[in-house]
């Protein structure tokens, strides 16, 4: 038997939608097995971290907590990749953005309400920007590939950081701790009542319908999929490949500095050494497992949400390493890169016939 | 009875989804014979030598080797049984030198210096002028297919495949090429020559077998046959003659280019040299030229993909242009073909409907408040489909389905129907088939009619000297003066094809 | 500063530049033939935990560098699998081998935090090798000169050997070499798990010699930084090793920034500054046109044969 790949005429929709969901499913089986050889109950493990998150009303707020960061950044990254601009940087963006927010919080002391809130958001998405405006300007002055110097800054940022929450940002009053002074209550998110569901939540269910418009039927959004097919097409359609390079990445930054002054503002109220989780990482599985598409990134999100949100539960259930929830995340980018071909390809099975060498 | 033939097709099969490429085809090649393969493109040519080369296997029939039956796995069993190939896209590694590209080309592991002796030895005999040390990509396209050649050559073969291999040359060129072809000839090596020159084959070659549509049509003699009847052969049909008005006159000059000079775009770009010329309303304008001499960088410095510091440089209508980038230029009515189709006249992922918004935006207002009006593209994708009779599925087919004779019938269609001032054109109807190419000819000399400048850049001397009005020729960044095409010599086209200026000078 | 101190500061850069050469040199070979695998990071961590734990039931370190290479090749085999069977995209799936490698060598590390192994004996006797200034030349671990031997190797290979021209040929033009009648994909496996491999190699110079235990995202970035240096170096393997050590001395500076307390600037500046450096190098040597010359044309491109 061989297989042949056949060209498919247009994009498969089916597959588009059916391949993500495949993956996730392939990965709970896998994970099953793997859990099973390593002497742990794996489908107890697996049903704690697909499917315990969904069924107890009471982790739902945890779930949309954690998806609201995954899905702002993800936005962001998929407008990106759709013009082949490969930022991984929104960890760092994300760092930077928070420490804007947090910067903007202190210069207003104690003084809080909704125009200080505002304003140290808006100190987010602009610190985020800024932040990816490096590689943007690296990339589109001196060629630069923007995969290595959007990863190197955040490597940087960490420093960036740890000064700051060392030194000069250090609460006074925290035993010598390095953080920051937790957040007077005038300066954090509005919070739905009798929860901890900060009004980021609701903005990361509203962007996804802005990103749509934007991608999918604005001039802006053409020029992003034009320049990510194909440079030279876009030059001959005149669009400028350069202004789409900076416009994606600073988009890209301020989503993951939106995420990281949200995050800040409306569930940690303070920066300490081990603010960065990774969400700016995991993100870029979000954007790939929504399929770069604004509505796949809010369902995905939603799906790695649950998947760390179960990893804590199975943790104390089942006694499963913190790591674990990582190499799912992992698998389900894995399936889904590998399933990318079965959207422009038909895949069909040949009987070999005997080519008798000479 | 004399010995088998070298090389024996019959009944020779072969299948893609959709199209059958080749159709029960058979015919016989005698050792020392030159045998012409003839067809347009599309015809089934490169697939049937693609399975004699072992790239493809046939789904049926049988190839005979010296009155063996044989089957060709791949390449290396090829080349094992004696049969070169000399590829019309040379298969050459641009940033490696000669040496390692013939290297590469060999089978057996030979030492470097070996080699290079017998490589030396073959050029000598042959009289192929090569340096092994130079890198391939500082090379001209004449010298690239001499690597090529010796490569082929240096394997002893005994039947050498040519496929197409004068698209690329100078008449000069050609010559020499075919004087090398003759001497192998003579020495017992078959040869397979694949073209659709047809003067050529009456040249060179001893018989002739003509594809159409994938089926064989004859197996004749050129030098019985006419150019005419070989052409109504491939063709199917009598040959159809553009119709244009008779008595045409040019109105105001449309298109000025002054002194238009341009640096090289990349290391392996053509700069632009001191290039001037005026297209007038209703004028085709031809250029010609070997590929690689600046017609790339001079189609981008019309269109406006490549800017000019001098706005004066490139005027349309009086108003000077040079200085704005292809988006304004079109504000000005300045449309372009570009010579690829995938990848930069369209975008191959896209809809017909999407890449009508690429260059038609503007002037047919598909943009309201930044958001794009998706049904005006839909239907102006539409209208172009219907107008070129391009057969997709509709304006939602993706522009890679498309064969590439309909992507270019609807690419120019695309232009076309905006009713540019000014449309420059290159290639137009490269790998397209004869019925797509007298389309699209009818449909440029129609815009031409309309008092529009159309200038054409195209490899393909026949197609400019059938089309044009004015001709000029392009070598090395330089444009030669403009001659009328009704007084135009060939052999003298010829030599300014080859860089050859002086000549030209005496004979004005 | 007295020559004891210059010894050992010349023996702690060496031991920096390690494993970012053997994993830089695995990645400009894989690149050599027209493939991106960013994920070296995850190479690394996977070659450092598979040759911890096998160091640890051997008791012989020459095996977990055996197994080292084993892991790193192993984990390069799924994104070899990907890019090269399935067509998936580069970028994104060196990206899910780097996390996928975070993620997997965390959990096989979980036992073995904690544990130390026996680091390497020297292959040289102690009268060299613990010599106060010979050891200069001796008193490195047998890694080292692995890494510095295979520098003209792979010199060498990619310069003068069919095997290299072939590998060369495949990153250059994947097309043409297809029809010449090579098999692309059987090229770039190899390279990809040569790739891997020393990857590995140089990942387990962290949890067997730098350390010697094990720690989850012990490689600390350096897999990128490898990265960089492939581009840094303009794909020569000659400017490869010279960039490996002007890294290697930026790193070491970290180091003795923060021994030393050195106070007018803060501890994190100096952590910052080998990856600040490296995009201040990558600015310099990308500006320069030149640079990308002998870049491979099919770098990070699908290979796409017609027939």
């Amino acid at each position: 038997m061989r297989i042949k790949l056949e060209k498919r005429h247009e994009p498969s929709l089916a597959m588009l939608v059916a391949t993500p969901i495949a993956s996730v499913i392939l990965t709970m089986l896998i994970g099953i097995v793997v859990f099973d050889l390593l002497g742990i109950n794996g489908f107890e493990a697996v049903v704690d971290i697909f499917l315990s998150p969904l069924l107890y009303s009471y982790k739902w707020q945890d779930v949309a907590l954690k998806a609201a960061p995954l899905i702002i950044i993800a936005l962001g990254l998929s407008m990106g990749n759709r013009a082949q601009v490969w930022n991984i940087g929104a960890e760092g963006q994300y760092v930077i953005g928070a420490l804007c927010c947090a910067g903007m919080g202190i210069a207003f002391g104690q003084t809080g309400g909704f125009l200080v809130v505002l304003l140290m958001i808006a100190a987010g998405i602009v610190g985020g920007g800024l932040w990816a405006a490096v590689p943007a300007w690296l990339r589109t002055k001196y060629n630069v590939n923007e995969i290595l110097s959007s990863l190197m800054l955040t490597y940087v940022s960490f420093q960036v950081l740890g000064y700051l929450v060392g030194g000069p940002w250090k609460d006074p009053n925290g035993r010598n701790f390095p953080a920051t002074a937790p957040l007077a209550d005038a300066q954090t998110l509005p919070v739905w009542p009798e929860s901890t569901v900060h009004l980021g939540v609701l903005v990361a269910l509203i962007l996804p319908f802005v990103f749509w418009v934007i991608m999918a039927r604005s001039e802006f959004g053409y020029q992003v999929r034009v320049v990510g097919s194909s440079a030279t097409a876009a030059r001959h359609g005149g669009f400028d490949s350069k202004r789409t390079i900076w416009a994606t990445m600073i988009i890209g930054g301020a989503m993951a500095g939106l995420a990281g002054g949200l995050e800040f503002a409306g569930v940690l109220h303070k920066i300490d050494l081990g603010f960065a989780s990774g969400y700016g990482f995991t993100a870029i599985i979000v954007a790939f497992l929504g399929r770069l598409n604004p509505f796949g990134c809010l369902i995905a999100g939603i799906v790695l949400a649950v998947t760390y949100v179960g990893g804590q539960m199975a943790q104390t259930s089942v006694h499963i390493p913190n790591s674990t929830a990582g190499i799912f995340q992992a698998m389900m980018l894995f399936f889904i890169l590998a399933s990318d071909i079965l959207v422009r390809y038909r895949i069909r099975l040949i009987p070999s016939a005997k080519a008798a060498g000479v | 009875m004399a010995s088998p033939a070298r090389l024996e097709l019959s009944g020779i099969t072969k299948r893609f989804p959709g199209v059958l490429a080749n159709d029960a085809v058979g015919f016989a090649v005698k050792p020392g014979e030159i045998h012409a393969l003839l067809g347009e493109n599309g015809a089934g040519k490169s697939t049937l030598v693609k399975m004699i080369y072992g790239i493809m296997q046939p789904d049926a029939g049988e190839i005979r080797w010296n009155g063996q039956r044989i089957s060709v796995a791949n390449p290396k069993a090829a080349r094992k049984l004696g049969i070169g190939m000399v590829f019309q896209h040379f298969s050459l590694f641009e940033a490696m030198t000669v040496l390692e590209n013939i290297a590469l080309g060999m089978d057996a592991k030979i030492p470097a210096r070996d080699l290079e002796s017998r490589i030396l030895a073959v050029m000598g005999q042959y009289g192929l002028k090569l340096e092994p040390h130079r890198i391939v990509s500082t090379l001209s396209v004449g010298e690239r297919q001499r690597i090529e050649i010796v490569r082929a050559l240096l394997l002893n073969p005994k039947l050498l495949i040519m496929d197409e291999p004068t698209s690329v040359l100078t008449p000069q060129e050609v010559d020499q090429l075919f004087t090398v072809l003759r001497k192998l000839a003579q020495e017992g090596c078959s040869i397979l020559y694949i073209s659709h020159k047809l003067n050529e084959i009456k040249a060179l070659c001893d018989t002739a077998t003509i594809l159409r549509g994938g089926k064989l049509v004859d197996t004749c003699d050129p030098a019985v046959e006419t150019s005419r009847s070989m052409a109504e052969k491939m063709i199917g049909g009598s040959l159809k003659d553009i119709s244009r008005a008779a008595g045409r006159s040019f109105g105001a000059a449309k298109l000025a280019v002054k002194a238009l000079s341009l640096p090289a775009d990349g290391p392996f770009g053509t700069a632009l040299r001191d290039i001037s010329f005026t297209v007038r309303a209703g004028e085709i304008f031809g250029v010609a030229g070997v590929a690689g001499n600046g017609q790339n960088a001079l189609l981008l410095a019309l269109s406006g993909e490549a800017t000019n510091a001098n706005p004066a440089s490139v005027t349309v209508d009086g108003v000077d242009v040079g200085h704005l980038q292809a988006r304004a230029r079109r504000g000005h009515g300045v449309a372009s073909v570009p010579e690829e189709r995938n990848g930069h006249a369209a975008v191959p992922i896209f809809t017909l409907a999407d890449n009508a918004v690429l260059t038609a935006r503007d002037r047919l207002g598909m943009v309201r408040a930044g958001l794009i009006d998706t049904k005006a593209a839909r239907t102006y994708a539409g209208e172009v489909i219907e107008a070129f009779s391009v057969k997709a599925t509709g304006p939602s087919a993706m522009a890679e389905s498309l064969s590439g004779g309909n992507l270019q019938k609807y690419i120019m269609g695309r232009e076309i129907l905006q009713k540019p001032q000014v449309l420059v054109v290159s290639q137009p109807t490269w790998g397209v088939d004869a019925g797509a190419a007298a389309a699209i000819h009818q449909a440029l000399v129609d815009l031409a009619a309309t008092g529009s400048a159309i200038v054409v850049i195209s490899q393909d001397l026949d197609e400019l000297l059938s089309l044009c009005d004015t001709l000029a020729v392009i070598n090395g960044g330089r444009l030669s003066p403009p001659m009328a095409v009704a007084e135009a010599k060939i052999d003298e086209i010829g030599l300014l094809m080859g860089g050859i200026h002086g000549e030209v000078a005496h004979a004005h | 500063m007295g020559i004891d101190f210059i010894i050992a500061a010349i023996i702690t850069v060496v031991g920096l530049t390690t494993p970012i050469l053997l994993a830089g040199l695995g990645e400009l070979v894989v690149e050599k033939s027209g493939v991106l695998n960013l994920g070296v990071e995850g190479m690394m961590l996977v070659g450092a935990i598979s040759g911890f734990a096998v160091t640890v039931y051997t008791f012989n370190p020459w095996f977990g560098v055996l197994g080292a290479a084993a892991g790193g090749a192993l984990a390069s085999l799924l994104f070899a699998v990907l890019v090269l069977q399935l067509n998936s995209n580069q970028v994104a799936t060196g990206l899910a081998l780097t996390i996928f490698g975070t993620g997997i060598s965390s959990l096989m590390g979980l036992s073995f935090t904690g544990r130390i192994v026996m680091p390497f004996a020297s292959v040289f006797p102690d009268a060299l090798a613990k010599h106060e200034y010979l050891r200069l030349i001796f008193g490195y671990s047998p890694i080292v000169y692995f890494a510095l031997i295979m520098v003209p190797l792979t010199t060498w290979f990619l310069k003068s050997t069919r095997a290299g021209l072939i590998l060369r040929a495949v990153g250059e033009n994947d097309l043409s070499a297809h029809s010449i009648g090579y098999s692309v994909i059987k090229v770039r496996y190899a390279a990809i798990a040569f790739g891997g491999a020393m990857a590995g190699i140089g990942g387990c110079y962290f949890s067997m010699v730098i350390t010697p235990m094990w720690a989850e995202k012990m490689t600390a970035g350096r897999g990128w930084i490898a990265l960089a240096l492939v581009v840094f170096a303009g794909w020569r393997t000659g400017r490869l090793l010279t960039g490996a050590y002007f890294f290697g001395i930026l790193m070491a500076l970290e180091l003795y920034a923060k021994a030393s307390g050195f106070s007018f600037l803060p501890s994190q500046f100096w952590a910052a500054m080998p990856y600040a450096m490296t995009v201040v190098a990558l600015s310099f040597i990308s500006s320069r046109g030149t640079a990308g010359a002998n870049a491979p044309a099919c770098l990070g491109k699908p290979f796409l044969p017609s027939t």
